[in-house]
């Protein structure tokens, strides 16, 4: 494995039922930068996060984190290698029955021995780094969306881990906390110096931060490299998506008669 | 015809399945012994489980008494033999309606608040969260509604006994005017510690594993989607019902025995 890589993927083949998910999907993340995965809905990008954290286990290939062989990992193993792996999930996943304060301290309770106090320090920490330390009683039913995001950030940052995984991050929040979430993944990749996969659909603040852009689709990479690479890609299928066109190779619509024929069907 | 038996044998295939993935579920939940950061854990779902149940089985409680006490009387009053309500009283309880009733209320009550539960964190990824985080929804969210339901049931029965006998007694005797020293010592003579009593929460606690186990797993296994997680609750109320009451002949069967 090449040291300046956090994540290798090779040849990854996964079936769900009879839908082929996966058909030899390889890439690589190389450690300290922002890389994003984005693709078409369906094409798999979730269930690729899933597989890189051993959530869902490939029918074949080969994926490596920080060196370990994933798919070779015991569960004790794997649950040791998580605990260098933050996720922040689509939902947020944010535990409804605990305060954002016990929240943020669940993986440090979990995890270290560390006195009350020391835990109490660094939570308000990492609250204070995503702005809600003054949230800190609140129960997750009582936040905006974009404030729960940022409390899931936070306790996806506890622990500082070497990954962060970001699922569809920008999904559903207004323009100010779109924006905010864009300026903490990109400083806290830095203050951590960690390594973060991005997943989303968002082009425009995904290209802003992000160091390198894979595309997938049908199963496999169809286009990578630097966002500036994409946008001129000689794929018309990439560059419809890099410009959030409606229409073209990937059509506006689904399979059907001519519209004429279904409309006046009884003259056809 | 062939795609009949096509169907039947998937549906086969299916449920086996299904009966796999639950004990498999169940024996990794138990394999996680509680550890001294569990016990917080158990205590919370003891309340949540035990003692939120309190009111509903209290109240079932006394009406099962005091109905059963009145049914009682109206019979035996015909041969003069008013003071055997209290014993038939207590027999019936604490060998048969106490266990099973209280089972019911249980599966009704708290089965389908863990079913929910879970299911809602599996729906809403607190589980997979969890587990991202290295944290083991088996140890953390599962093994703790286990121990807090096999801890809870039985408890819950014997105050089901105490409290339907207490309700028999006011009908009994307050009520009715049956007189108080029979009522008692009827109990005292004929009431016997193992076949009555330990049998009865023998039943209790096999009634409390089947259930607790039922729900977690309708709830650990439900399709993460709203309309998953009231399937899998109705699942839990209606299939641990059932079961109850199928094992309650057979523990009957095999504890009162001759029956020839």
């Amino acid at each position: 494995m090449d040291d300046t890589n956090l994540i290798e993927i090779e040849d990854l083949y996964f079936q769900r039922g009879d839908r082929v998910v996966f058909d030899g999907l390889s890439l690589t993340v190389p450690r300290g930068k922002i890389t994003a995965i984005m693709g078409p809905s369906g094409s798999g990008k979730t269930t690729l996060l899933r597989i890189i954290g051993g959530q869902v286990k490939p029918d074949a290939g080969v994926v490596r984190v920080a060196g370990k062989n994933v798919g070779d990992l015991g569960r004790a193993e794997l649950f040791e290698l998580r605990e260098g792996i933050g996720m922040l999930f689509q939902s947020s996943a944010l535990f409804t029955d605990l305060t954002v304060f016990e929240n943020v301290a669940f993986p440090l309770r979990e995890h270290t021995d560390l006195p009350e106090d020391s835990i109490c320090d660094l939570v308000l920490m990492k609250l204070n780094a995503v702005g809600l330390r003054g949230a800190r009683d609140l129960l997750p039913g009582q936040l905006s969306g974009g404030m729960a995001r940022r409390v899931a950030l936070a306790r996806a940052i506890a622990l500082d881990p070497q990954l962060l995984m970001y699922d569809e991050p920008f999904t559903g929040q207004d323009p100010i906390a779109m924006g905010v979430l864009v300026s903490l993944i990109q400083k806290l990749n830095g203050a951590l110096n960690a390594t973060s996969l991005l997943v989303s659909h968002d082009i425009h603040e995904t290209v802003s931060i992000c160091d390198q852009i894979y595309i997938i689709a049908d199963g496999k990479v169809v286009g990578q490299g630097h966002p500036d690479v994409l946008h001129n890609h000689p794929s018309s299928r990439i560059r419809q998506f890099m410009a959030g066109n409606p229409d073209g190779p990937v059509p506006f619509h689904y399979p059907a008669d001519e519209f004429l024929y279904d409309v006046l069907g009884s003259v056809k | 015809m062939i795609r009949f038996l096509r169907g039947v044998g998937s549906r086969s295939l299916d449920r086996l399945a299904g009966v796999g993935r639950a004990t498999l579920v169940f024996a990794a939940a138990l394999w996680r012994l509680p550890r001294p950061a569990d016990v917080p854990l158990i205590i919370k779902q003891i309340y949540q489980v035990g003692v939120l149940s309190l009111v509903i089985v209290v109240l079932s409680a006394f009406c099962i008494g005091a109905v059963l006490a009145l049914q009682f009387h109206t019979q035996l009053a015909k041969f003069g033999a008013q003071d055997a309500v209290g014993v038939g009283l207590a027999l019936v309880l604490l060998r048969e309606l106490g266990p099973v009733v209280t089972a019911l209320l249980f599966a009704g009550r708290a089965g389908s608040a863990i079913t929910a539960e879970i299911g809602l964190m599996k729906t809403t990824e607190q589980l997979s969260s969890m587990e991202m985080m290295g944290v083991d929804p088996l140890q953390r969210i599962v093994a703790p509604r286990l121990w807090a339901g096999f801890v809870s049931l039985p408890l819950l029965t014997a105050i089901f006994n105490v409290v339907a006998i207490y309700g028999g007694m006011i009908v009994a005797v307050e009520w009715m005017g049956g007189d108080p020293g029979g009522f008692w010592s009827g109990i005292q003579a004929e009431v016997e510690i193992w076949d009555d009593i330990g049998k009865g929460v023998v039943k209790s606690v096999v009634f409390a594993v089947v259930i607790t186990w039922i729900a977690v797993f309708q709830g650990y296994d439900t399709e993460p989607t709203p309309e998953g997680i009231g399937l899998a609750t109705t699942r839990t109320v209606v299939v641990s019902s059932v079961m109850v009451l199928a094992i309650d002949f057979l523990l009957t069967l095999s504890m009162y025995g001759d029956f020839k």
